[in-house]
């Protein structure tokens, strides 16, 4: 266990040096976001009854700063060192592919889950936030930022360059989340959209997760789990796979 | 090629740029995985049993890499963690003794100086105390002062017990320090001896004695052995000349490699 907890203790610590811009520069993001849209919107749009814009944003927000976070961290910090070279450091010792796994996904869901909790404790000064069922919350927040930790290492493993995982986050990452209903429910699409929306991912994270808070979804909760849970498992395995075979790190 | 370094020896690795070795050492470290054959670190085949063939080694790369998110002693200390050493402070302590780092343990990585991450290096391919340590150029762009330090802390590694292989551009250090050698030219070894035996074949004809008289000329000597310096230079004297500086030639490791690799 002890080479797991130090690459784990590595991978963390080397966000947490540098939190102003890990942690508190995504913070002040989805702050904005909530202060432009929230406030816009507010009066205008309502999405379930008897809930304001703003209670629906926030989850949504806070999931898609959880997500982004974790994949940045993960992809971030390998490509880092495999661009500087001290990759070699991970790789000379005796780690296994499932230590290497588990202590870069772990590290991924850390920060996810600080930059998440930072998001809802600034914005619920402003809006009004009921916690329906904090069980789910916790849920879909650890398995989506695990998820993203897991894609973040394919990002890093298969990147040579910083512009790829940029390219990476900035055309499929982005795009995902934003689809996902963050700031509205799919709902107000029209067919054709709500459809293509079932077929994203990030849908179920961030509906599952607002489920947590209002006790409302577009889609069941558990069946949302589900899906997550299977994406989970079929990424996981994936990039097992790479790391097993040491593509793109040892040549 | 096939390849067997012994238990306790000082190996070197010599050759021109490309020729391989860095691959070699890559291939025995696990970075770089063979096409075909077998590499086995003390019995332990680095691929099938790569976790008991990583802890008996310890590599010092040659690309001068760090962490810059990290001191010197939060490098060791996770370099240990990454071998399953856990409260390895006492050896961490003596490994930045040796290799004058003591005084840099708490500053980051990113403020030393060049030499200073070379130390750094070495000491975190040191802390999990490998059985067999591989040098790969470690004293290219160091000082002299670095330099023989390292030595003198290697050598004293390799008494231990310690197997040491080396590679290196400066053919003094490998002729001071290996007890054997290879050459290798474009992935293949061209020599692969005693670090005795290479000179003695390849360079033992060629030992020459180099002559300034006190009046300006200049003589080449050509030796058949040490043994014969003294019935030249008494023949010299016998001419009137009167010796100013000698200068001896002993066959080096440059002669022997530019025989075999040109």
């Amino acid at each position: 266990m002890t080479i797991f907890w130090t690459l784990f203790a590595k991978e963390t610590l080397r966000f947490w040096k540098v939190a102003t811009q890990t942690v508190a520069a995504p913070v002040l993001t989805s702050l904005l976001y909530l202060v432009i849209f929230g406030y816009a919107f507010n009066a205008r749009v309502q999405v379930y009854d008897g809930v304001p814009y703003a209670s629906f944003l926030v989850p949504g927000l806070v999931m898609m700063s959880v997500l982004q976070n974790a994949f940045a961290n993960s992809s971030s910090s390998l490509i880092q060192s495999k661009i500087t070279g001290n990759i070699v450091f991970i790789l000379l010792p005796p780690i296994s592919h499932l230590e290497f796994f588990a202590a870069y996904v772990l590290a991924s869901v850390v920060r996810g889950l600080v930059v998440g909790a930072g998001v809802l404790i600034v914005t619920v000064w402003f809006v009004d936030l009921p916690v329906a069922a904090p069980a789910w919350v916790f849920g879909f927040a650890i398995l989506g930022a695990a998820l993203l930790g897991s894609l973040g290492l394919i990002a890093g493993i298969c990147a040579e360059k910083i512009d790829q995982i940029a390219a990476f986050q900035n055309f499929l990452i982005l795009p995902l989340t934003f689809l996902s209903g963050v700031f509205y429910s799919i709902h107000s699409l029209p067919e054709f959209w709500q459809r293509l929306s079932h077929a994203n991912p990030f849908f179920y994270l961030i509906d599952g997760f607002r489920y947590g808070f209002l006790g409302r979804s577009d889609f069941p909760p558990l069946a949302s789990l589900a899906v997550v849970a299977a994406s989970f498992f079929v990424v996981s395995l994936l990039t097992l796979k790479l790391l097993q075979s040491g593509y793109k790190l040892r040549y | 090629m096939s390849l067997a370094v012994e238990e306790g020896e000082f190996f070197g690795l010599l050759g021109p740029n490309g020729a391989g070795k860095t691959t070699l050492i890559n291939t025995v470290a696990g970075l770089a995985r063979a096409d075909a054959g077998q590499v086995r670190v003390m019995g332990a085949d680095v691929v099938a049993d790569y976790r008991r063939a990583r802890r008996q080694l310890g590599v010092v790369p040659q690309e001068l890499v760090f962490d810059p998110f990290f001191t010197v002693r939060e490098t060791l200390r996770n370099q240990s963690g990454y071998f399953g050493i856990r409260g390895n402070d006492g050896w961490i302590d003596e490994v930045m003794h040796h290799l004058d780092l003591t005084a840099k343990a708490d500053v980051n990585m990113r403020a030393l100086s060049g030499g200073m991450k070379r130390r750094v290096l070495v000491a975190q391919a040191l802390v999990h105390k490998p059985p067999v340590i591989v040098l790969d150029e470690p004293t290219a762009g160091v000082d002299v002062e670095l330099r023989q330090g390292l030595w003198q802390f290697v050598t004293r590694l390799n008494r231990d017990g310690h197997s040491i292989v080396l590679t290196t551009h400066y053919l003094e250090e490998a002729e001071l320090h290996c007890s054997r050698i290879a050459m290798l030219k474009a992935g293949r070894i061209v020599a692969l001896d005693s670090t005795r035996n290479l000179l003695a074949r390849f360079g033992g004809s060629r030992t020459t004695a180099r002559v300034v008289a006190r009046d300006g000329r200049q003589f080449t000597l050509e030796l058949a052995g040490y043994a014969d310096l003294e019935p030249q230079l008494a023949r010299l004297r016998l001419e009137g000349v009167e010796i100013a500086d000698l200068e001896l030639e002993r066959p080096d490791l440059e002669q022997v490699f530019l025989a075999l690799t040109s």
